[in-house]
């Protein structure tokens, strides 16, 4: 597939590998924020390619991780509506709320249903107009411009059948909670290449400035995320603070303008949740004014307890990069995909689920990719 | 900094959720905790597709499978053809030729009687390309509502042809592991028309009859150790199984396995893994390494296998798990399905 | 959420009422219909980054081939430095 084989290609992933080994000199710590690069990365084996001295770090960039319990319990009480159609991304059906996922909303007789667009969820409200379809709007700033034009959509075609359950999620507010924390051992980042299609980079600008770390705008591929590591190690090693764009091919500076035009005639930023981390003022995206009859939280009101505090969990201390999910007790024992004692392991971008699946362990002392790589 | 929390846990469900289904851990864990605990018996615990018994001096194979695809029809087939190809495959993989099929109907009222006859029309044809009768069965029908359309299930029998015994016991440390195609085409070809998810692009099912090919390796003389069709869960779950049964590891080279441009491009799309996505025309072999070149070439004069590939080998380690060495050079476990693998968009 | 695939824009349909600007985008031979509304300056033929069924990039080629061309510049370099000792 054009513009996305070649930067999977052995020979060029390996040659950008031996350039980060030549041009490292001391250890560095560098967070990737975006799920979709965590995924790559250990999907791939990426680490394998990287000297010790390179330690990657995966932050918050799990949109389904750190959706609060309580939208979750709230989508699951909607959907258990008869009059309702719930539809959702695949991504959100497994996550359990405090009691229930959505799977088990459908498991009890709610219409639940998977849906590639946003726009597919409105067409179902076209099609089915004694029903109420609500859209599960999950995302960062990526899927904002998807979920604007749905409403916007909406309201022009006049479907008043539909709304949307929005869980929106802004990534530069994040990136700073995790700077500012005192505990943070992060020296540059690697930016959500495709957030960044969307919104620009300008925004990090006074980021990198104001705790002078690197921000290297990164891709998703093997080849885009060893590029980004090379960009940021060369930045750490002289000293530089800069905001570069690995990803150009898909990137410009100021974005995507008709995209941000959209997404701000219907939503406005506000504060938000973050489950694992707690609440980040201005992080959040929620319906303007003008668009709340669309919004689901109020078109069905919902009694939602607040979800009590475990003491096991430490997906906090994981989604702020401090900690890898191996470093969890209940990490393959009692917290499993199956078993989830928090988001980050139920969601196949989280990077407790992407360490489970792809054996990034520590047994016994020795990570379970000795085992694969002993005999090679 | 904000108070770090995370809520409870959520408490096992005591439903049963489409994800059993799904051909994943949460299915074996199923199969284990009910049917297995419940049913013992040495043929049943080998957990192979099918039960292989002695009648006299004869060894017989027998299997079981139901079919619950919606849509009834897709492109490349329909539910029949899979309810005869799928019986028929999983005696081949116990290296049985089949010798007869029952086919169980459990119809819904309303269900459109031209649409049970494409059905029927199609497990006839399926059977006869096949070479096996369907000599008995029975018709059930159920209220609007309770049957979505139709389900088939297909009993069969066949006879043992395997000079050895086929199984994950048999599969020995430096087995090479052979992959009878290209993977992915099912489920993607049952994507393309299921509602939600659709898209343009010609994928068919791969849905065939393995016995042809089967058979010529057992005639060419190749040492078979183990075949397993690919059916939900893809390649994944069946290698995972036999690791897992055999007490071994098995290693696959990414790069090796044959994915059509169609399925990477809906794969790619979907944030689909195309190593488990469902096959329904594709098997994989354990042959000792000395014998794997043959059993490529013999495979490749089939048409069922006529892209037969090696992809990997069979390791002396007890931990039973599934390693991958991707494209790239990296290495990662390749990991059993909890539930079903669902579409992403992260 | 991040996924968003290159794909080639084969067909284009512009419809004039306030319409969105809807095409079928090619990926190795799926098609999927997909929302032009966001890359109002992409033409037939050009690569599009498409996420949940909207272009939200067109692809620039030229900067597609630049990492190619700074891994060339590192074996020249190679090249230099092995000719020299």
């Amino acid at each position: 597939m054009k513009f996305l084989d070649e930067y999977r290609d052995y020979s060029a992933v390996q040659r950008m590998a031996q350039a980060i080994r030549l041009g490292t000199t001391r250890p560095w710590t560098l967070m990737e924020v975006c799920g979709g690069q965590t995924h790559t990365i250990v999907k791939t084996g990426l680490q394998d390619l990287l000297p010790e001295a390179i330690t990657l770090v995966h932050g918050p960039g799990c949109p389904v991780c750190v959706t609060p319990v309580e939208m979750i319990d709230r989508a699951v009480a909607i959907a258990r509506r008869p009059e309702v159609i719930l539809c959702s991304f695949g991504d959100m059906l497994r996550v359990p709320g405090s009691t229930q996922s959505l799977f088990d909303a459908k498991a009890l007789g709610g219409d639940v249903r998977i849906v590639y667009s946003p726009l597919d969820a409105l067409q179902l409200a076209r099609s089915n107009p004694t029903r109420e379809v609500v859209f599960f709007a999950v995302g960062f700033e990526t899927t904002a411009p998807a979920n604007a034009m749905a409403i916007w959509e909406a309201e022009r075609q006049n479907v008043p059948n539909f709304s949307m359950l929005v869980s929106h999620v802004l990534v530069p507010p994040a990136m700073e909670a995790i700077l500012s924390s005192q505990d943070c051992r992060v020296q540059a980042f690697l930016a959500a290449g495709h957030v960044c299609m969307v919104m620009g980079y300008e925004e990090y600008l006074p980021i990198s400035q104001k705790y002078h770390v690197p921000i290297v705008v990164t891709g998703f591929e093997p080849l885009d995320l060893l590029e980004g590591v090379h960009m940021a190690v060369a930045q750490l090693e002289s000293g530089r603070a800069e905001v570069e764009n690995q990803y150009s091919r898909a990137v410009r500076r100021s974005g995507n303008r008709p995209a941000q035009k959209r997404i701000a005639e219907v939503f406005e930023v506000t504060r938000q949740a973050w489950r694992g981390i707690g609440e980040i003022p201005l992080s959040g995206l929620r319906l303007r004014g003008s668009y709340r009859s669309f919004d689901a939280e109020v078109r069905f009101p919902v009694d939602v307890d607040r979800a009590e505090e475990s003491c096991e969990c430490i997906a906090g201390l994981v989604l702020q990069g401090q900690r890898k999910p191996y470093d969890c007790p209940a990490f393959g024992t009692r917290c499993t995909p199956d078993t989830p004692l928090g988001a980050p392991m139920v969601s196949s971008e989280g990077a407790c689920a992407a360490y489970f699946h792809f054996g990034r362990r520590k047994e016994d002392g020795d990570s379970i990719m000795s085992i694969a790589t002993a005999s090679l | 900094m904000a108070i770090l929390s995370c809520p409870l846990p959520r408490p096992a469900s005591n439903r049963i959720l489409l994800a059993h289904g799904g051909g994943g851990r949460l299915t074996n864990h199923l199969i284990e905790s009910v049917f297995l605990s419940a049913f013992s018996n040495s043929a049943l615990e080998a957990q192979h597709d099918g039960a292989v018994f002695s009648a006299n001096e004869t060894r017989l194979a027998m299997t079981t499978d139901s079919y619950v695809v919606q849509p009834l029809v897709f492109p490349g087939g329909t539910i029949g053809d899979l309810a005869v190809n799928g019986t028929v495959n999983d005696l081949a993989m116990c290296g049985a030729r089949p010798l007869a099929l029952s086919a169980g109907f459990v119809l819904e009222e309303g269900l459109s009687l031209d649409t049970l006859r494409d059905i029927v029309a199609s497990m006839a044809k399926a059977a006869r390309v096949a070479k096996v009768p369907i000599v008995t069965g029975d018709t059930k029908v159920v209220d609007k509502g309770k049957g979505d359309g139709l389900f088939v299930n297909t009993a069969g029998v066949g006879l043992v042809m395997a000079p050895t015994l086929v199984g994950p016991e048999s599969v020995c440390p430096g087995d090479a592991v052979l992959v009878s195609g290209d993977l992915g085409a099912h489920g993607i070809a049952i994507l393309s028309v299921r509602n939600g998810l659709e898209f343009e692009g010609e994928v068919k099912s791969d849905t065939a009859p393995l016995w042809t090919a089967i058979e010529a390796l057992f005639d060419a003389g190749v040492e078979v150790h183990c075949l397993r069709d690919l059916t939900r869960g893809g390649l994944s779950s069946a290698l995972n199984e036999i690791a897992s049964l055999a007490r071994l590891r098995i290693t696959v080279e990414e790069a090796r396995i044959p994915v059509s441009g169609l399925v990477r491009g809906a794969c790619e799309l979907l944030g689909l893994d195309p190593l488990y996505v469902a096959n329904e025309g594709r098997f994989v072999a354990f042959v000792p390494e000395g014998h794997a070149d043959h059993a490529l070439e013999v495979l490749r004069s089939q048409t069922v296998s006529a892209s037969a590939v090696r992809v990997g080998m069979v390791h002396e380690d007890s931990c039973g798990m599934v390693t991958l060495q991707s494209r790239v050079g990296g290495h990662r476990v390749l990991d059993m399905l909890s539930g079903e693998q669902l579409p992403r968009i992260c | 959420m991040c996924l968003a695939v290159p794909g080639k824009i084969v067909t284009i349909v512009e419809e004039s009422n306030l319409g969105l600007r809807r095409g079928k985008v090619d990926f190795c031979g799926i098609r999927k219909e997909v929302c032009l509304d966001y890359t109002p300056e992409a033409r037939l033929g050009d690569y599009v980054l498409v996420h949940v069924g909207f272009a939200l990039s067109t692809v620039d080629e030229q900067e597609a081939q630049r990492v190619f061309e700074a891994l060339r510049q590192l074996d020249q370099l190679d090249e230099l430095k092995e000719g020299a000792t």
